[in-house]
């Protein structure tokens, strides 16, 4: 076992773990901050995206113990005061989500991806979701909730 | 689907990576961790000491040096897609790197460790051997260099000693009038290519680029002419993909023959 330092949305957390443990399991277990879910574990689903020092990344392709000295942000971060943000208000008007369980990580990967690229056509868009499964298969919505997050109109 | 236990070790220079290196011989090196990652996840790599590259400064830089863009093995496939410099000096390397699994994946895994990771659909194992990139490596006897073509064994099997560790690969730049395509066919976004197809015309030779196809990246460069129809049919028969019941060789052969042809099309008609 060891002793991390962990910085998560701007707080500290003191964590015992083994370096195995994963990212994600350690910011649901021991950070006790659930709104990273777990989908494969392998990478391809998507739904464990946080961010690393900003950047969109696979919480269950990442060890904890990697992270010390870094910033992670969790979807947790993403609502100010309780005040949604922009991406999650559109969600949220434009239907963007059914069950939820994958929106976690669409926020993550799309509050990055916009601040990158902040006018994205449909198929950017699109491109860049690839990465995050919808069991339910709302997709179309959920591309017009980021297309209207983005300022365009959809 | 959590990785068996393992030391980890986190090195803040080269020097200290090489030794950890050749002290433990069964240690897996790890830097973005998008393959490496999956595997031992699902345990089928178990490795007893793990040493993290991530701590080592600078080892990601773009830079230029002569005909070459070098880059440090640990720039990840987002920052080589979309580097002015890659963009510029290096079309298809940024163009296929653009290609890579997701934008969050392409966010950690890197350069180095895709080659070193040798998959033989990957993107940057049939890039660099389709442009003739030399990949530089450290390990306790010194530096070398090993040309693309020599670097890629079979599947996922390289050249590198047990004690190397990938330093940067050199690039080189595409030459005035030179044009490249990249093309690659998957059942779903993000997945591996079954067959990928990286080809560069220059002073009205082709030279072609096949990953998926064998067990590593193939490349061809011996052709009569550049009609790109008998072109495509020569490297189909050239190519000697293996039975898989999920993907019949004859499968892989079509697409060799369609992706090349559509390649060389892509090439010839660009400007």
């Amino acid at each position: 076992m060891l002793e991390l330092e962990l910085k998560v949305n701007g707080e500290r957390y003191a964590v015992r773990a083994e370096p195995r443990k994963l990212l994600s399991d350690v910011l649901r277990e021991d950070c006790r901050l659930t709104g990273t879910h777990v989908g494969c574990e392998h990478g391809v689903c998507g739904a464990c995206t946080v961010l690393v020092d900003g950047r969109p990344s696979r919480a269950c392709l990442i060890y904890a113990v990697q992270m010390q000295g870094h910033d992670v942000t969790t979807i947790e971060a993403v609502a100010k005061d309780g005040e949604l943000s922009p991406l999650q208000q559109a969600l949220h008007e434009a239907h963007g989500l059914q069950c939820g369980f994958c929106t976690a990580g669409i926020v993550m990967t799309f509050e990055a991806y916009l601040k990158e690229n902040p006018h994205p056509t449909e198929e950017e868009v699109r491109e860049v979701l690839s990465g995050n499964l919808c069991r339910c298969t709302g997709y179309h919505n959920i591309v017009r909730a980021i297309l209207r997050a983005s300022g365009a109109t959809a | 689907m959590k990785p068996a236990p393992f030391r980890y070790h986190r090195p803040e220079s080269l020097g200290d990576a090489l030794a950890l290196l050749s002290e433990n011989p069964d240690a897996k090196v790890i830097a973005g961790g998008q393959s490496l990652g999956p595997m031992m996840n699902m345990r089928l790599v178990t490795p007893a000491e793990l040493i993290d590259l991530n701590a080592i400064a600078g080892m990601d830089a773009i830079s230029e040096s002569g005909n070459f863009v070098e880059i440090g093995a640990l720039a990840c496939h987002h920052a080589v897609a979309s580097s002015s410099l890659v963009k510029t000096r290096c079309p298809l390397l940024a163009e296929a790197a653009g290609t890579i699994g997701h934008y969050a994946i392409r966010m950690r895994g890197t350069l180095g460790g895709s080659l070193a990771h040798a998959d033989p659909a990957a993107q940057l194992p049939l890039v660099a051997s389709t442009l003739g990139a030399e990949i530089v490596v450290a390990g306790k006897r010194g530096a070398r260099r090993i040309a693309a073509r020599d670097f890629f064994v079979s599947l996922m099997t390289t050249a590198l000693s047990p004690d190397e560790i990938i330093v940067a690969v050199r690039f080189p730049k595409v030459a005035p009038g030179e044009r490249h395509a990249y093309v690659q066919f998957s059942r779903r976004s993000g997945d591996f290519a079954i067959v990928a197809v990286a080809c560069v015309l220059f002073d009205k030779k082709l030279r072609i680029g096949i990953g998926g196809a064998e067990d590593k990246p193939l490349v061809f460069d011996d052709f009569r002419s550049i009609d790109p129809v008998s072109l495509a049919k020569s490297v189909r028969d050239a190519v000697n993909p293996a039975e898989n019941p999920r993907v019949p060789a004859v499968f892989r052969k079509e697409l060799v023959e369609v992706l090349t042809r559509r390649a060389v099309q892509k090439c010839l008609s660009s400007s």
